[in-house]
């Protein structure tokens, strides 16, 4: 194994292709762990993440499939039952959908690493030089990336069934952005639940129970006035309500500012307690 | 930079060292104190029954795993105190062909060339040369589950070829394979440790380890039991034998008598045939069929009976399946 070594490729084939073995010495140090290759790193895995997106459409539509039925159920069915004072039930509604579509849609995160830590394909990430945080990283980039676009799609869903905004482009966009940081909070709790588990049924099991009560038990799609009061008191409170409430705010008008921090607040500190507990498990497991 | 110029002090005479390795999880004692080394350029089989610890060596000595205690050097790093460092020379090739179904081959190494830390370029162009070598040209732009089992396994071993590692680790890198792609694998595995390679290869297929292991350990429960080449450890198991079947059970005894200075035996199972170790070889053989000759027995049938790494296997770790 000199490094004069001229032999050729394993199975024949290819011209001589001289072994490389790094050099290392322990008192200088590994010298590929810096920030730059940790950044290059997690936009590989991004990629890599967006291309079997690509790759399986499937994935997208059916995320698309349950937020549009919803929007159809309570627009046309329960919408004309449910009276919001002062606005229109879809403009009431959508941005109530917006919050649902991202939170459903962080299931797919832990489907995802679950599908990978069950092929083996974390095993073999583990054995590599790469960056630790880059799989949790690239999946959770991709997955925001996917986001956008079904938050996207979902307005122009909206607005064909009905919903306009009432304030500029920018609050819109401001109200995106509060949507997607939304969905880094919930991708940083389905990470653990995609490294607990071992395949993605199990994750998508694991994360229906989880959201649920998140989702229904908030006013994304009715005033919270309407429930017994300990539920009220939750259902006002918590981040899918909080998050609904400063897109509502955002992209329909009135008080914006309360409700816009308490939703970054709740995103930060779900990220702050959650990131570091899964970074932590990706590690062990 | 991964493109350091190697040095050609670099190669220690043991490829990999573990010592004393032990791994605990909770009360399940995975690794009770396993020791070996495999020599620069030589493939050790670590064979075992299913929950033997041979996953658990393998992820130990990858850095994937921290031993509970014990040591393990691997390319001469220290795999607990620099991890990143025994990753850039090792390969890894799974048990479940560890490659993302919905990319392509060709897309598969070069993420990995990638992660690797080769130049974009470099990658590419790596993975091209490991898919023709790999026989996977015509099946390089097509999503892997298109793939058959034989063609995951040989990308899933590209994948762990991609930094041309000095080390190389395969955990059962058969197992369900058809025998034609098994055979196609051996054959690569071969070529490699022709060109150099050190490689560790765990494995439930005695015939495997047969074919491509220069020494064998055998673990079962964590521990090792048996260690040496494979013609070291069915000797431990006894020489062949050589059965002669007769047509009745008073000819066999007369014939066990004849053959006394043989070292002839009664099987205890069939009372018709008689037991000789074939010590001299062909010779032996002559010799004895010269005797029963001149002695008017005739023998109605001869069976060879050769130890094989399955008797060893089976007599070592108990009648476990």
């Amino acid at each position: 194994m000199s490094t004069t070594d001229t032999t050729t490729d394993p199975a024949g084939g290819s011209p001589a292709n001289p072994r490389h073995i790094p050099t290392f010495d322990p008192a200088v140090g590994t010298s590929d762990s810096s920030i730059g290759w940790a950044i290059r790193d997690t936009l590989a895995m991004t990629g890599r993440n967006l291309t079997a997106m690509r790759r399986v459409p499937q994935v997208l539509v059916f995320s698309l499939v349950q937020p549009v039925i919803f929007v159809l159920m309570f627009r046309f069915v329960f919408g004309g039952a449910i009276k919001i004072p002062g606005r229109d039930y879809v403009d009431y509604l959508m941005p109530g959908i917006f919050t649902q579509t991202v939170a459903f849609g962080a299931i797919n995160t832990a489907v995802g690493l679950a599908e990978d830590k069950g092929k083996g394909l974390l095993e073999r990430l583990r054995s590599l030089p790469m960056s630790r945080s880059a799989v949790l990283g690239g999946r959770v980039l991709a997955d925001t990336a996917r986001n956008v676009v079904i938050i996207l799609l979902m307005i122009v869903i909206g607005m064909i069934v009905g919903f306009r905004t009432h304030t500029n482009v920018l609050a819109v966009a401001a109200g995106i952005g509060v949507l997607v940081l939304f969905g880094v909070a919930l991708a940083s709790i389905f990470v653990l639940i995609g490294l607990s588990v071992s395949n993605g049924e199990a994750a998508q099991a694991a994360a229906f129970p989880l959201l649920a009560p998140l989702v229904f038990a908030s006013n994304a799609f009715v005033d919270p006035a309407s429930m017994p009061g300990w539920l009220e008191w939750w259902a006002r409170r918590q981040p899918v309500s909080k998050t609904t409430e400063a897109v509502r705010a955002l992209m329909l008008g009135g008080e914006t500012a309360g409700p816009v921090v308490a939703s970054i607040i709740w995103s930060f500190a779900i990220i702050a307690v959650m990131s570091p507990i899964a970074i932590a498990r990706y590690r062990k497991s | 930079m991964s493109t350091t110029p190697s040095s050609p002090g670099g190669s220690p005479r043991s490829a990999i060292v573990a010592e004393s390795l032990v791994k605990h999880y909770g009360d399940v004692h995975a690794l009770q104190g396993v020791s070996f080394e495999v020599p620069t350029g030589t493939v050790l089989g670590l064979l075992g029954p299913n929950g033997a610890g041979k996953t658990t060596a393998v992820r130990i000595l990858t850095t994937i795993l921290q031993p509970t205690s014990g040591r393990a050097e691997v390319a001469g790093v220290d795999v607990i105190a620099h991890p990143h460092e025994v990753r850039r020379r090792i390969g890894l090739a799974g048990q479940y062909a560890a490659v993302d179904e919905n990319l392509t081959g060709n897309e598969n190494l070069t993420l990995v060339g990638r992660l690797n830390h080769l130049a974009t370029a470099a990658a590419r162009e790596r993975s091209v040369a490991l898919l023709d070598q790999f026989n996977l040209s015509d099946a390089a732009h097509r999503p892997v589950r298109t793939y058959s089992g034989g063609m995951r396994r040989r990308l899933d071993l590209a994948a762990a070829l991609v930094t041309h590692p000095p080390v190389l680790l395969l955990d059962e890198p058969t197992t369900g394979l058809d025998p034609a792609s098994r055979q196609g694998l051996w054959d690569v595995i071969e070529s490699l440790v022709s060109d150099g390679t050190t490689v560790l290869l765990t494995t439930q297929y005695l015939e495997e380890a047969d074919r491509l292991a220069d020494r064998i350990v055998v673990i079962d429960h964590g521990l090792v039991v048996a260690e040496g080449t494979s013609a070291e450890l069915k000797s431990t198991l006894g020489e062949t034998t050589v059965t002669l079947s007769f047509r009745g059970s008073d000819l066999a005894g007369r014939a066990a008598l004849l053959l006394g200075d043989f070292g002839a035996s009664r099987s205890s199972g069939d009372e018709t045939t008689v037991n000789i170790p074939l010590r001299g070889g062909a010779d032996t053989v002559r010799d004895v069929l010269n005797l029963l000759h001149s002695n008017e027995l005739d023998v109605g049938r001869i069976d060879l009976h050769e130890p094989t790494l399955d008797d060893v296997f089976i007599s070592l770790t108990g009648a476990r399946s």
